[in-house]
């Protein structure tokens, strides 16, 4: 039984000029949610608002500019509790019984503590630096740290350090891209976003999807990453990487399993992750052989094992409510790095109502679990690299100044490759070429283009961050690592201000 | 052939592990002999090179034996622990006795032949690529949850030792979508997982179930191959590849207008907007 009795109203309004319109069929051709037409007997192209996602692909594309997105009103009666968004997901759960599916990190009103922290600056007692001129230091190492370094002279007073350093990762900048399998964007978003991390001297991270044989040329500076699912997981992808990272949760949906639908599985696909075409890709919930700490530290030691000891192994989870104390487990389980992925971090599928709703913001983790390591006297045996809706520079350096060593980002990357944060990701026929593998859109996305965008925003943080340290007086961002009084709260009120252990401003 | 004996009494997981890697690889040993295993982790844990056996001769090798393992042989001459060829690649696993929880999770290839009993969750989340094919075979009984979200690969589960316990646990097969698994047995396991349905064998089945068999045996001597694979035998597959396909919104659909008011005008954008 089919019956529909729901208002069903549109997002977005396609407005058109039809003065400028020269009928070039750009938009037509290249919207794959059929949100324009041609229509021949008059000679017009039409739009059909409830296709339209807002990707703005059109509008980016449209030789003459004749193409406007504008949202559309809310046609029910308005109401705080019942907003159009809650209604209209309610009348579509109605019509099929399923769980709603969304892509992208949590567009949800949970406060972003970013915007309500502010940075010091030198003014009279102490000199600001200029970057330009100046030395100024940015490069990260990740990784454990030893207690102490132990230096021994030979017979001609050289000094050398006797102390074994455990394998580092050596960042020019502190900004990594964050785990996204190839299933969950293209070989050429992948390839991208590669080619960027090697050329700037960070990483990249494959996710959960195995390395395509296109990406071990970028190995050195590629994470692979272990996940329950263990797609494409084998010895030789392990010694691939630089490091490994074992993903236990992540920010946009903590706790339950992915889900690489069966349609997106094509022969690329299956043959990385050692799958059949059309299977569903199914990563439990849980890892089967993690159920407890000790655990965890059989799975970190069984990769140390398989590597030779000659990888860092990083731990990542959503973070949530007892975050410290499993940060400090992880820690303790061996980690060489524990990354931490706040409730607005993205993904290319997730029941709504668990990225909505299940997780805490990241600012508020980075800060318990910097505070509780510092306080367990364990910081330096494991570096803290925080994930989740970081949109600028000033995130990144507010994060590192609340205690974590490096950040990974994700959507802000992607949007360097054209992303526009429509949240349709799931459904597989991204306009941008990027969360897709059908082949007429992803080839719309020119990897060596990309890597150069990628690369382009890197380099503009990196500027803005040296900016930032210089102003603070500060000539190495080491300095500024955990040094929260370079923080102050605007607007910020307890108990958070001394969860986030900063002052308020004026203070 | 060139072989060594390593006494594993009182040495680390980490010493011994050591020894064993720098055995075959450096000095080119094809058989490593363990004796007096202490319970250590990761034996034969990431090692890749196809014509070396490990042979637990006495004591009970620890966690993640033959993990990521990617072609040599391993044999324990008595009882395993949880984890025994997790996410291996290639290779052959044999133990002469029992083995714990979580056997060959993630599994890619190869085979691991248990002469005993297994746990729980054993078999979950198999997989399968064209002649990748794993397999494990279980001489005893099986726990819990065998062959969960199994993805490809074969499993068996021949229960020939006579205690009264079921043959294979509760919830077998549960949100299985790929692979096949056969159990001699006449009954049909309880809270079988919903995802599977219960067939006969067919000659191809047979066939795959007979090497496997007559492997099983020419390691296990006391067992007769004929005699096992006189016995019925069920098998399992999945109804489905994608057994939580209806479970998620299909969200948005994208029509297209009417066919006749459509007119895609193909143009070559490609080159001017990348
Ligand atoms: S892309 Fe612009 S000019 Fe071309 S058909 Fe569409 S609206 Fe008209
Ligand atoms: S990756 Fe594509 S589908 Fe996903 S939000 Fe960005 S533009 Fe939309």
């Amino acid at each position: 039984m089919k019956f529909t009795f729901s208002l069903k109203p549109e997002n977005f309004i396609i407005e058109r000029d039809d003065e400028r319109c020269i009928r070039c069929g750009a938009c037509v051709q290249q919207c794959a949610y059929n949100a324009h037409y041609y229509l021949e007997e008059k000679d017009k192209v039409l739009g059909i608002n409830h296709n339209c996602v807002g990707d703005g692909r059109c509008v980016a594309i449209c030789p003459t500019n004749a193409i406007r997105i504008k949202q559309a009103e809310n046609p029910y009666r308005p109401n705080y509790n019942w907003t159009k968004e809650r209604m209209m997901d309610l009348y579509e759960q109605a019509e099929n019984g399923t769980v709603l599916l969304v892509g992208m990190g949590a567009p949800t009103p949970h406060p972003v503590y970013w915007d309500k922290i502010v940075l010091n600056a030198s003014q009279v007692t102490n000199p600001s630096i200029d970057p330009l001129r100046e030395p100024m230091e940015v490069k990260t190492f990740l990784g454990s740290k030893p207690d102490k370094i132990e230096v021994v002279f030979d017979k001609n007073h050289k000094p050398e350090i006797k102390t074994r350093i455990t394998p580092q990762l050596e960042l020019e900048v502190p900004i990594m891209f964050a785990a996204m399998s190839f299933g969950a964007i293209s070989l050429n978003a992948c390839k991208s976003l590669a080619k960027a991390a090697s050329e700037m001297g960070t990483f990249w991270n494959t996710g959960e999807g195995g390395l395509h044989k296109d990406l071990y040329k970028y190995g050195k500076n590629t994470i692979v990453q272990v996940a329950s699912g263990r797609f494409g997981v084998h010895v030789d992808y392990l010694k691939a990487g630089a490091a490994v990272e074992i993903k236990i949760g992540q920010g946009a949906k903590p706790g339950i399993g992915g889900h690489l639908p069966g349609e997106k599985v094509n022969h690329e696909i299956s043959v990385t992750r050692a799958m059949p075409e059309g299977s569903d890709a199914i990563s439990p919930a849980p890892h089967h052989d993690i159920y407890s700490i000790e655990d965890l530290r059989q799975l970190i030691y069984s990769i140390k094992e398989a590597t030779d000891y000659e990888k860092p192994v990083f731990v990542k989870i959503s973070a949530v409510h007892n975050v410290a104390a499993i940060a400090s487990g992880i820690v303790r389980a061996g980690a060489d790095a524990v990354v931490i992925d706040g409730i607005r971090g993205g993904t290319g599928a997730a029941p709504k109502i668990i990225r909505d709703n299940v997780g805490i913001p990241i600012e508020l983790a980075i800060a318990v679990v910097d505070e509780r390591l510092r306080k367990e006297g364990i910081r330096n045996h494991a570096s803290l690299i925080a994930a989740g809706g970081f949109r600028n520079s000033a995130d990144v350096i507010k994060a590192i100044a609340l205690g974590a060593d490096a950040v990974y980002i994700g959507t802000a990357a992607l949007m360097t490759l054209g992303c526009h944060v429509c949240g349709m990701c799931y459904k597989g026929i991204c306009n941008w070429g990027i969360a897709t593998q059908r082949d007429d859109l992803t080839k719309r996305l020119n990897p060596e283009i990309g890597a150069e965008r990628a690369k382009n925003l890197l380099k503009g943080w990196k500027h803005e961050i040296q900016e930032m340290l210089g102003a603070m007086g500060i000539n190495s961002i080491g300095s500024l690592r955990g040094n929260r009084l370079n923080l102050r709260a605007v607007d910020i009120h307890e108990p958070y201000l001394s969860i986030l252990g900063i002052k308020p401003a004026g203070a | 052939m060139n072989s060594i004996t390593i006494d594993a009494l009182n040495l680390y997981y980490r010493e011994l592990n050591f020894k064993i890697k720098e055995a075959v690889r450096k000095e080119g040993i094809k058989k490593v002999i363990i004796k007096n295993a202490r319970g250590q982790r990761f034996i034969g844990t990431g090692l890749k090179e196809k014509d070396v056996e490990i042979i637990i001769e006495s004591g009970v090798p620890g966690n993640d034996l033959a993990m990521f393992m990617d072609g040599p042989t391993v044999k324990v001459f008595g009882n395993a622990q949880d984890g025994v060829g997790n996410t291996m690649n290639n290779g052959k696993v044999f133990i002469h006795g029992d083995a714990g929880d979580v056997i060959c999770y993630g599994m890619r290839n190869g085979k691991i032949f248990i002469k005993g009993n297994v746990g729980y969750r054993v078999g979950i989340h198999m997989k399968e690529y064209k002649d990748m094919i794993p397999s494990i075979v279980v001489g005893g009984k099986a726990g819990d949850f065998f062959g969960e979200y199994m993805a490809g690969g074969i499993g068996v589960v021949l229960g020939l030792n006579n205690d009264d316990k079921p043959i294979v646990g509760r919830y077998c097969a549960t949100g299985m979508h790929g692979g096949v698994i056969y159990i001699r047995t006449e009954k049909i396991p309880t809270y079988l997982g919903k995802e599977v349905k219960i067939f006969e064998l067919n000659e191809s089945d047979k066939e795959k179930l007979k090497s496997l068999i007559e492997e099983f045996c020419q390691e296990f001597k006391e067992y007769k191959a004929e005699d096992i694979l006189k016995s019925r035998f069920i098998k399992l597959i999945p109804v489905s590849k994608r057994p939580y396909g209806r479970l998620y919104s299909p969200g948005n659909h994208f029509p297209l207008p009417e066919e006749n008011y459509f007119s895609n005008k193909k143009i070559d954008i490609e080159k001017k907007y990348y």
